[in-house]
């Protein structure tokens, strides 16, 4: 018989809250946390936007170790997957740990502590030759984002499968897809996995900057990401971490646990076209969605709701419209579609994660959050965008979709999974 | 199940481009660990790398391509077209959709990533190149691939230190088995500039020696560390049905098993070495018996290396299997390590022959391993077991084997 994937504990930092609960208050009311960026003093920079997470490592109970230890989005990973432990009910420490697997997703890493370090260590830039005598004991550990999975599979107790997987945007859907491939393949029981991000430092808000793809309305930062909307101009920078714990259905049902539902499809493309640039076609998103609807046995009249990637750029909002009708037919016209990055702003390898715990939680409560910002609906979108307002509406099929820089299409199927109530 | 064999090998490495050169200074003992040339390693202590040589991307590559490229991305696809040329893979041979792209990477672009870093903070941020945004990040060698040679089917990055290498190539294998025909895999990776040197310098796994011939030393009782170098393999691996389809086309073997497993924290806990060995055997369907040869991680670094001789001993017996290490000729090539490793051992099948191991003079004798040493062994070889691990706890093995 076939082995499932399916998500019995979540676990999330993001902008507006720290935890599972304060995440899906913010994305059920239809707010905002994108605000003038406060780590470091944006005003050099073209957007100086960003939705930023309030979070005090201390007192999400973080050691000064770890707190001296970690990059942030490291700190993040810790907290989220604490929570989501607790919240999946394992007794991790009586579990074989060769069966549980860690699989977590970035796309930058730790590139604001190196950012920091490099500073030091060049004085500001003066010096190729960075000086040996400034680096810190844990540079190796930003220096490679593995560390990252080193840390969270300590928490866990894992000694089974460990890795990061890193495409870019598309880092924390397909890190939990991997997981679920070595759930379904037998080689773990249970897999922590997700996505975390804190790219808030300069030289990645330089990035988007120098290509002109983040927003410029920094003079109404809670409103600037509006994806799907004819004013939007540009995306919002975001951080923030989602984890999930991934188990074995039989797994997940020996032992009663609550089921938030099931990753019954994945699939990931390349649109071999830009590093940076969509096709407006979106044939590869497509693909990527017929293949995970395929495999998740899902008819497409089946989908009750799509998490879109909406980035808020013009490129993505035509990219990712065409797809869904690509693959959908008419049915794309009566499903709900709605994106968070209006809400949270995009936290790059994480979003994808904080997405599908989002989309899980409309599950659960039978409510689709909406797309924040949407006034002025673009007339070449022409779904429905759940714009503004949260809407009530029983879904047993998710499908969440992102793309990423390197032209990377990643697709997944969530769904209910029966018998698997609270 | 779907089979998963070698049709093309893509090889930069300090002592030889492509196969062949490789594998002669290989099988040779060609140490290429020398001093630094690519950047004034004057104010570091540690002063030696294996540099690839005679390497120039504009040869390779368009132009308008450099200006968007670190050199490990460069590396990496004059290393895919290789690999593929190899292969006898034509354009259109195979539908674009039914090819995958899995690579490792561990610290992305760094050499560009320092530049523009640099520019940022001494010039200010209208200097940043409008590449920055993919040139350093991790997932750039897939997506720079799968562009250069139109490829649309999955495509992935992992990044498990320097157990990566391996671990790319089995999540390719994964990729074949959900049905594509041919995946792209490996990895090529430098990382050979100041900013990532003090990183590297940071790790306290780089020898403290800068004599090239005895700085890295698996095994040896004067290990003291290992030394970084750059390059890597990128290979072709695809069904056997997909080489087929290209009558002529050369198998060089075929990967028949691979497992990963993750170190505990806790002292109490046996490392995972061994049993990411034992599961890639089972998952192989194959006996220890039958491994003719083991690729060694060979850290040399001496609690690493007494862990993996125990691991090897526990499974193989006291001398129970030749083990080598052809990486003390290169030095340690971080995401690239693991899949020239594979490569090597594909090699060897191909070629049976095994490489030696250089510069290791005392083999600590409580080790119990059978080290090929100085002198290459020929001989048949049926199958190989190859071990890799990442700092952070990353344990990974794969089994080759001849195809038939």
């Amino acid at each position: 018989m076939s082995r499932r994937a399916v998500i019995t504990g979540v676990g999330v930092v993001a902008p507006g809250g720290i935890g599972t609960k304060a995440y899906w208050k913010l994305l059920s009311e239809g707010r905002t946390a994108t605000r003038i960026i406060t780590h470091f003093d944006a005003s050099p920079y073209r957007s100086r936007m960003a939705g930023e997470a309030d979070f005090d490592p201390v007192r999400e109970g973080l050691t000064p170790q770890e707190i001296r230890r970690l990059d942030r989005a490291a700190q993040f990973a810790v907290v989220a997957g604490r929570e989501a432990m607790a919240d999946s009910g394992i007794e991790f420490d009586q579990l074989d740990p060769g069966r549980i697997g860690v699989s977590l997703g970035t796309a930058v890493g730790c590139t604001t502590s190196l950012e920091r370090e490099f500073i030091v260590g060049s004085d500001r830039g003066k010096y190729w030759e960075v000086d040996q005598s400034y680096a810190v004991p844990h540079l190796y550990d930003y220096f490679t984002p593995s560390s990252m999975a080193t840390e969270l599979a300590w928490v866990v107790g894992a000694e089974g499968p460990v890795s990061v997987v890193s495409t870019g945007c598309t880092s924390g859907l397909d890190s939990v897809g991997y997981a679920a491939e070595l759930i379904m393949e037998g080689s773990a029981d249970v897999v922590v996995t997700g996505g975390t991000e804190a790219p808030l430092s300069p030289i990645t808000v330089v990035c988007f900057d120098v290509i002109r793809a983040s927003s410029t309305r920094n003079d109404d930062p809670a409103t600037a990401c509006r994806p799907f909307d004819k004013t939007r101009d540009g995306l919002v920078l975001g951080e923030g971490c989602a984890i999930i714990v991934l188990e074995e259905l039989e797994h997940a049902r020996a032992r009663g646990a609550h089921i938030y539902g099931e990753v019954a499809g994945f699939a990931s493309r390349c649109n071999a076209y830009h590093m940076t640039g969509l096709h407006p076609e979106g044939i590869e998103m497509s693909d990527a969605i017929n293949i995970a609807l395929k495999q998740a046995r899902a008819d497409v009249t089946d989908v009750g709701y799509i998490n879109a990637h909406g980035s808020g750029t013009k490129q993505n909002d035509l990219h990712e419209t065409a797809a869904f009708k690509r693959s959908l037919g008419a049915h794309a016209y009566k499903v709900p579609v709605s994106g968070f990055k209006s809400m949270i702003g995009h936290s790059l390898g994480a979003i994808g994660s904080l997405e599908i715990v989002g989309s899980l939680l409309a599950f659960e409560q039978d409510l689709i959050p909406p797309t924040a910002n949407l006034h002025e609906p673009d007339p070449e979108c022409d779904l429905d965008y759940t714009p503004l307002v949260a809407r009530e509406k029983k879904v047993n099929t998710v499908l969440t979709v992102g793309s990423g820089f390197g032209g990377f299409q990643s697709a997944m199927v969530l769904k209910k999974v029966e018998g698997a109530g609270r | 199940m779907t089979r998963a064999v070698v049709t093309g090998i893509g090889i930069a490495s300090p002592n030889g481009l492509g196969p062949t050169a490789y594998w002669r200074a290989t099988l040779h003992g060609e140490a290429a660990i020398k001093p630094i040339t690519r950047f004034d390693s004057a104010n570091y202590w540690a002063k030696i790398a294996g540099e690839v040589p005679g390497f120039e991307a504009g040869r390779h590559l368009q132009g308008r391509l450099l200006p968007q490229t670190d050199h490990m991305t460069r590396l990496t696809l004059v290393g895919t077209d290789w690999a593929l040329r190899g292969a006898g893979v034509q354009p259109n041979d195979i539908p674009d959709t039914d090819i995958a792209v899995i690579t490792a990477a561990t610290a992305g672009g760094y050499e560009f990533g320092q530049r523009e870093l640099q520019k940022l903070w001494h010039q200010g941020p209208e200097y940043v190149s409008a590449y920055q945004s993919f040139a350093w990040f991790y997932a750039v060698n897939t997506g720079q691939i799968s562009i250069r040679h139109g490829t649309r089917g999955p495509g992935a990055v992992v990044v498990s230190e320097q157990a990566g290498g391996i671990d790319s190539i089995g999540h390719a294998r994964r990729q074949l088995r959900k049905g594509v025909q041919l995946a792209l895999t490996g990895g090529m990776d430098s990382s050979l500039c100041p900013w990532a040197w003090v990183a590297h310098q940071a790790s306290g796994c780089l020898s403290r020696s800068n004599n090239p011939k005895r700085a890295y030393l698996p095994f040896d009782r004067d290990a003291s560390g290992y030394v970084a170098g750059e390059g890597g393999a990128i290979m072709v691996l695809e069904t056997p049905e997909s080489a087929a389809g290209r009558p002529g086309t050369r198998i060089y073997g075929e990967i028949v098993g691979y497992a990963s497993t993750f170190d505990s924290r806790m002292p109490s806990r046996e490392p995972g070495l061994k049993r990411a060995a034992e599961l890639a055997l089972r998952d192989a369907g194959m006996d220890a018996s039958e491994i003719d040869v083991v690729f060694a991680d060979a850290a040399g670094i001496p609690e690493l290396d007494k862990a993996e001789a125990e691991a090897i001993k526990g499974i193989f017996g006291p001398f129970g299997v030749p083990v080598t290490a052809p990486k003390t000729m290169t030095g340690r090539l971080f995401a690239g390590g693991g899949s020239l490793d594979v490569a090597s051992a594909i090699l060897s099948i191909y070629w049976s022959a095994i490489p030696p191991t250089v510069n290791v003079e005392n083999p600590v004798p409580e080790y119990e391993i059978d080290l090929v040493m100085n002198e290459a062994r020929h001989g048949k070889v049926k199958a190989a077991l190859v071990l890799g691990r990442g700092k952070g706890g990353f344990n990974s093995a794969m089994v080759v084997r001849e195809y038939r």
